[in-house]
C-alpha cells in the first residue's frame, strides 16, 4: 500500500467525519460539566439509546430520515427523565459519587437494551437515497452518507455557537456556568435550565448515535468506545469548553483515522514490514492516549481551558 | 481497657476467612474455597485503590490496569516455559509499579476531572495493547500454562495451599498499609489530600509523596493481577476493561473508604451479590446497577462503618 494523495484526502476526510461525531458527543458532556459541574460517564448510554430508537424508529416508519427525525426527541425525553430521577441530586456532590452513580446508569442500560433488542448487534444500512458516491475531486469519489454526517455536524455546531453566544438562553448558559449562585440569586430558575441543558447535550448524543448507526454496528455497550475517545477530547480541548470540543475532536477524530491508515505502512519504512505489522496496529490504537499525555505535559488545563474555573 | 467494636470485628473477620478451607472441605463444596479466594484477590486490589483514593484523594479510574500487567506478567513468562513464581510474581510488581510511575507522573500533574479522565484513558490504552498482543491471544486472550511454581510446601496448584498464600498476602497488605497510613509518609499524603496548599505552606512537596502512593497502589494491585491469574489460569485483557476499574472503585465505596479494612467487605459483598443476581437472572446488571446508584446517593459511609460502629474512618 503506498501513501498517494488520493488515499490521503479520503482518509482526512473520514476523520473529519469522525471528528464530527466525536464533536456531537463531546459538546453535550462539556456543556453537563461546565454548567452542572457533572461528570457524566452515562453520556455514552444516550448515544446507544439514540441509535437503536433511531433503527427502531426507521423500521416502523420506513423512512431512514423520520426514524432519525424522532430519535432526537426520544432520546431528549429519556435525558430529561434520568436527569430528574437520578442525576439532579448529584450536582452538589463531589465527582467521585458522580462517576460511579452514572457508571450505575450504564450497567442498567446497557442491559435494559439486551432484554428489549438482544445482545447481538444489529446491521441497519444506508437509506438508498444517501448510499451512492459523489466525487469530491475529479476521480475521487467519497460516500455521500459519510459527507451528509459531516455536514450535519458542521451545521450543528453553527447552531451551537449561535445559541450560546446570540441568544438570551445562550446567555443565561454561559451565566450559569460563570457563576450558579448568582444567576439563580437574579430569579433565573437554574434547575430548569440544568434540565433545558442536559436534554440537549442528550440530544446530541442521540443525533451521534442515531447517525452512528449505519457506519457502525448498533449493539449493547455501543457507547462505551467513543465515550472514552469523547474524554480524550474534552481533556485535550480543556473542560467545559465548547470551542476546545470542536479542536479536540477534529485532532482526535483526525489522529485517530490517519493514525490506522498510514501508521502501519510508514512504519514499515522504518522497520522490517512483519516488525510493522505488528507494532502498526497496536500504536495506532493507543496513538490519540499518548497524544493527550503529551498535550497534558506542557498544558495540563487542556488547549482551551475555560475562564472562570480554577 | 475494653476490646473495641473494631478489633472485635477485625479478629472475627480474619478467623471467618481463615475457617473457610476446613469448612468447604467439611461440606464437600469446593466453590466455596474458590469464591472466596476471588474475593480476597479483588480485596487485595480494592485495598491498594483505598490507599490512594481513599487517603490521596486521588480518584483513579484506571486500576484495572494493574491488574492486567500483573496478569500479563505472570502468563507470559509462563508462556515462554518460565514457571518460577518468585521472578513471575516480582515481575508482575516491577512491571505495574513502573507503569503508575509514568501514569501517576503525567496525570497527578492535574487533578479532579481531568485525573479520572486520564487514568481511565490510559487504562483503556493499555487494555488496546493488551488486544493487539496476538501472541498471547489478543482480544480473546490465552490460558495459563500452569501456576506459578514456588518450590518446597507452597504449591498453588493445591486449592487450599493457595487460598492461604492468598489470605496472608492480604493481611500483610492490611497492616502495611495501616502502618504506611499511620507513618509521616501518610500523614502528608492526608494532608495534601485536605489541603493542599496548606501542605505546600509548611514545606511538603505533595507531589513526589502522591506520586510514591501512587506506585506502591500501583505495585500492589499487580501482585492482585498475578493471583487473579492464577485463581482463573486464564488471562484476557478483559481483565483491564474500565468496567473492571469501576467495580474495584465500588468495592471501595462500598466498604467505606479511607479504612483499609472496608474495602474487603465491600469486595466481598458486591462479589456475593454478583453472584446471587447472576443466579437469579442472565439481566443481573440491570438491578446492580440501581443498586450502585442507591448506594452512592444514602450509603456513602460504607459497610465497615455498620460493622465496626461510628468513628472508625482515620482518613
Amino acid at each position: 500500500m503506498s501513501i498517494n494523495f488520493a488515499l490521503l484526502l479520503e482518509q482526512t476526510l473520514n476523520g473529519l467525519q469522525y471528528g464530527v461525531m466525536l464533536f456531537l458527543m463531546a459538546a453535550g458532556l462539556t456543556l453537563v460539566f461546565g454548567i452542572m459541574n457533572l461528570v457524566n460517564l452515562a453520556h455514552g448510554s444516550l448515544y446507544m439509546v439514540g441509535a437503536y430508537l433511531a433503527t427502531a424508529f426507521t423500521e416502523k416508519t420506513g423512512s431512514f430520515v423520520l426514524g432519525v427525525a424522532l430519535a432526537l426527541p426520544a432520546t431528549l425525553l429519556v435525558g430529561v427523565v434520568v436527569e430528574i430521577v437520578a442525576l439532579r441530586t448529584l450536582y452538589e456532590r463531589d465527582h467521585l459519587d458522580q462517576v460511579l452513580a452514572t457508571f450505575g446508569l450504564i450497567l442498567f442500560f446497557n442491559e435494559l437494551v439486551a432484554i428489549v433488542w438482544g445482545r447481538a448487534a444489529i446491521f441497519t444500512s444506508v437509506p438508498p437515497f444517501l448510499s451512492g458516491h459523489f466525487r469530491v475531486l475529479p476521480g475521487l469519489p467519497y460516500p455521500t452518507y459519510r459527507a451528509v454526517i459531516i455536514l450535519v455536524g458542521i451545521a450543528v455546531a453553527i447552531m451551537l455557537w449561535a445559541l450560546v453566544t446570540r441568544t438570551r438562553l445562550g446567555m443565561r448558559i454561559r451565566a450559569g456556568a460563570s457563576n450558579r449562585t448568582m444567576i439563580s440569586a437574579l430569579g433565573v430558575d437554574i434547575r430548569q435550565l440544568y434540565t433545558f441543558v442536559f436534554g440537549l447535550g442528550a440530544a446530541l448524543a442521540g443525533l451521534a448515535g442515531a447517525m452512528a448507526g449505519p457506519v457502525y454496528s448498533v449493539q449493547p455497550g455501543m457507547g462505551e468506545g467513543i465515550l472514552i475517545q469523547v474524554f480524550v477530547v474534552i481533556v485535550i480541548g480543556g473542560i467545559g469548553s465548547i470551542r476546545g470540543a470542536v479542536v479536540g475532536a477534529i485532532v482526535v477524530g483526525m489522529a485517530d483515522t490517519l493514525g490506522r491508515a498510514f501508521l502501519k505502512p510508514l512504519l514499515a519504512t522504518i522497520i522490517s514490514p512483519p516488525a510493522a505489522d505488528k507494532a502498526g496496529p497496536a500504536l495506532a490504537s493507543m496513538s490519540i492516549y499518548l497524544l493527550m499525555a503529551a498535550v497534558l505535559f506542557f498544558r495540563p488545563e487542556g488547549l482551551f481551558p475555560a475562564r472562570g474555573r480554577s | 481497657m475494653a476490646i473495641s467494636r473494631r478489633t472485635l470485628a477485625l479478629v472475627a473477620g480474619g478467623a471467618l476467612l481463615a475457617l473457610v478451607p476446613p469448612i468447604a472441605a467439611l461440606t464437600n463444596q469446593p466453590f466455596y474455597l474458590d469464591l472466596f479466594r476471588r474475593m480476597m484477590i479483588f480485596a487485595i486490589a480494592a485495598v491498594s485503590l483505598d490507599l490512594i483514593l481513599g487517603y490521596g484523594g486521588m480518584v483513579s479510574f484506571g486500576h484495572a490496569a494493574y491488574l492486567g500487567i500483573g496478569a500479563y506478567a505472570v502468563g507470559i513468562p509462563a508462556f515462554h516455559g518460565v514457571d518460577n513464581g518468585w521472578l513471575q510474581w516480582g515481575l508482575a510488581i516491577a512491571a505495574s509499579a513502573l507503569a503508575a510511575a509514568v501514569i501517576g507522573a503525567v496525570s497527578l500533574r492535574t487533578s479532579g476531572v481531568s485525573f479520572i479522565m486520564i487514568t481511565l484513558a490510559f487504562a483503556q490504552m493499555l487494555y488496546y495493547l493488551g488486544i493487539s498482543l496476538e501472541t498471547y491471544g489478543g482480544d480473546n486472550g490465552m490460558r495459563l500454562a500452569g501456576r506459578s511454581r514456588f518450590g518446597g510446601p507452597i504449591d498453588l496448584r493445591e486449592p487450599a495451599v493457595f487460598y492461604y498464600v492468598v489470605l496472608a498476602i492480604l493481611v500483610l497488605l492490611l497492616t502495611l498499609g495501616n502502618r504506611l497510613v499511620a507513618s509521616r509518609f501518610g500523614m502528608v499524603i492526608r494532608a495534601a489530600r485536605s489541603n493542599e496548599v496548606r501542605a505546600r505552606a509548611i514545606g511538603f512537596s505533595p507531589f513526589r509523596y502522591k506520586l510514591t502512593a501512587f506506585v506502591i497502589a500501583g505495585g500492589a494491585g499487580g501482585l492482585a493481577g498475578a493471583l487473579l491469574a492464577n485463581q482463573t489460569e486464564y488471562l484476557t485483557p478483559d481483565f483491564m476493561h474500565w468496567t473492571r476499574s469501576g467495580e474495584i472503585m465500588f468495592m471501595v465505596i462500598l466498604g467505606g473508604m479511607g479504612t483499609l479494612f472496608g474495602p474487603v467487605i465491600g469486595a466481598v459483598v458486591l462479589l456475593l451479590l454478583e453472584d446471587v443476581l447472576s443466579a437469579l437472572t442472565t439481566h443481573w446488571q440491570i438491578i446492580l446497577g440501581p443498586i450502585l446508584i442507591l448506594v452512592v446517593l444514602f450509603a456513602k459511609r460504607g459497610l465497615f462503618g455498620l460493622v465496626a460502629g461510628a468513628e472508625t474512618r482515620d482518613g
